[in-house]
């Protein structure tokens, strides 16, 4: 109470009500029948489920190529964010705008898209197939697609940083002898650490519980290309819930401590650049 | 902004900003890549989803819309988008009310736990409403009992739609309501305003373009669902199948006619982007005229 004296603003109980009874019936009461749904097997029974040969097959491939997918976005992320926002070229702004489609685009129209490109007989995998190279319907196909999936993230939290970032420290930098290349190493990439980081973790959460894209190039065949996510709708289209839910579980907690390591880089990347 | 301002005088005298810049050759070598990049990962895809939907001309094409299923799987989307974002539209606004005009424990917990639905794969966020209201789920039999569908029916989509885009709205008012502060709100209200009159003319004109924006992302995400829909609509032709279940379906007998229904899909995320470019532009334009004032 003595905190609402502060501010003599009206509507304090009402909105923080309404948002704590919103948030826990769609969200946060869900979320917990899962875990007591999970209650209903005995420990032995989990653990046998969620460590299965195929399930592990499966966090492999979705860890493997989810890592993969998310080192590239950071490498070329950082690329594209870093010539959109110190150089000019033609198409620029377009180009700029672009980078969301993959936020905008439907999950499963990114799908078949990637997919008929893909194909051996599509426009890039027509190329591919000559060079002896499988894309679709196979874990390179997955890769893409979690490619696509997480680009704008590397490139949507740098940019800002990018912008933000003092031409003065480039300049002490270089008046006192340093190459271009050792400005960028030793000067512009610590700066931009923490954005990379969080970029980066965020493009892997996403393509950690990607499905609708993943679906269509991915094949689908058990121990090969059958994502984690996939599984989980496998098990419920066999009315297995039990086994559902515990794989299901298993990825939620990866997803958590992947929302901690994010909220951590935040926090420590918003210390970054505290004014000195 | 407690820069000192030595420095912004000789930022301001020194001429071009970037004394410090790359060779020509680094610089267009540096754009080709990214641009390769992109147009592999990005513009070969969006492209494909066109020349695949006129592969057989645009008779083909306009012939694919023909289907009283694909028209009840555009109403159903519009359906389950006309609930959800204006659900989320409601809750982003009293959440970011409460968040920025008082203090109160547990603050930054709750901004979390806001956000916690984009960190759950699409399939756990249909699985839990299954393991809540399916037959087998939690309140299965009760439901039974009272006769009340909702997985496998209209209200378990509109519920999955309302999870995948629930922090859309907040996520984007919540810094932008931190960032102005209440001190607009707090001299309304001491010149006589009503708490509803301070809301609507005072707070809804300083976060009109934050709110559009988050609406914008919000329905594109609520239309363009896959995953969590999935798990919870039972595909049922022309009664369940929202337009991605329906290209999913489409794209197993006619693959024509799934590209044709996904060029809708295509060109909504087109107007998406447009919007939201057109709604930074503004902003942005907004935000300059106010610090020249």
């Amino acid at each position: 109470m003595a905190q609402r004296k502060t501010s003599p603003l009206p509507g304090f109980r009402l909105t923080l009500g309404y948002t704590l009874l919103y948030l826990c019936l769609i969200v946060l009461l869900p979320l917990a029948a899962t875990f007591l749904k999970t209650a209903t097997l005995t420990w032995d029974q989990f653990w046998t489920t969620v460590t299965a040969p195929r399930v592990l097959a499966s966090y492999r491939l979705t860890f493997g190529t989810s890592l993969l997918a998310a080192m590239v976005n950071l490498v070329f992320g950082l690329l594209v964010a870093w010539v959109l926002v110190r150089y000019n070229f033609f198409g620029k702004k377009i180009v700029d705008a672009l980078v969301d489609l993959p936020f905008a685009l439907p999950t499963a129209v990114a799908g078949i898209a990637l997919t008929a490109i893909y194909a051996p007989n599509g426009w890039l995998g027509k190329p591919l197939a000559a060079l002896g190279i499988k894309a679709a319907f196979t874990p390179l196909g997955i890769f893409i697609a979690l490619t696509f999936i997480g680009l704008p993230f590397v490139v949507r939290t740098v940019q800002p940083v990018l912008e933000d970032l003092d031409a003065e420290v480039e300049e002490a930098a270089a008046s006192l002898g340093a190459t271009r290349f050792q400005t960028f190493r030793y000067v512009i990439i610590p700066m931009l650490l923490p954005s990379l980081l969080t970029g980066f973790s965020l493009s892997f959460a996403r393509a950690l519980g990607e499905y609708g894209s993943v679906v269509f190039i991915a094949g689908n065949q058990p121990m090969k290309t059958e994502i984690t996510a996939l599984l989980i709708i496998t098990k419920l289209d066999q009315y297995n819930y039990a086994e559902a839910t515990a794989i299901a579980v298993v990825m939620l907690v990866f997803s958590f401590v992947m929302l901690l390591t994010v909220n951590l880089l935040q926090w420590w990347g918003s210390r970054f650049q505290q004014p000195h | 902004m407690s820069a000192p301002h030595s420095l912004i005088a000789t930022e301001r005298l020194g001429g071009h900003r970037r004394p410090t810049t790359e060779p020509p050759w680094v610089r267009r070598l540096l754009i080709g890549v990214a641009l390769a990049f992109l147009a592999i990962f990005l513009w070969v895809p969006l492209a494909a989803v066109f020349a695949q939907a006129f592969a057989k001309g645009a008779r083909a094409y306009f012939d694919s819309f023909n289907d009283p299923v694909t028209f009840a799987a555009v109403k159903l989307t519009l359906i389950a988008a006309g609930i959800a974002v204006p659900l989320n539209l409601v809750f982003g606004v009293a959440a970011a009310w409460a968040i920025s005009k008082f203090n109160f424990p547990g603050k930054s917990l709750l901004i979390t736990l806001i956000d916690l639905p984009f960190s759950v794969s699409p399939v756990i966020a249909g699985l839990i409403y299954v393991l809540l209201f399916g037959a087998q789920g939690l309140l299965g039999p009760w439901l039974i009992d009272h006769d009340i569908r909702i997985i496998f029916a209209v209200p378990g989509i509109v519920l999955a739609t309302t999870f995948v885009t629930f922090p859309f709205v907040a996520r984007e008012l919540i810094p932008l309501m931190q960032a102005q502060g209440r001190s607009e709100e707090e001299a309304a209200l001491s010149l006589g305003a009503s708490g509803w009159q301070t809301f609507w003319r005072v707070t809804v004109p300083n976060i009109k373009w934050g709110l559009l924006y988050g609406i914008i992302l919000c329905n594109a995400r609520a239309m363009g669902e896959f995953g969590a829909v999935s798990v919870v609509s039972g595909h049922i032709r022309g009664e369940t199948n929202t337009i991605p279940l329906h290209i999913e379906i489409l794209y197993s007998e006619n693959v024509v006619a799934a590209f044709a229904v996904a060029t809708l899909l295509t060109l909504l995320a087109l107007v998406t982007l447009c919007l939201k470019t057109w709604v930074e532009w503004r902003a942005a334009a907004e935000s300059q005229t106010a610090e020249a004032e």
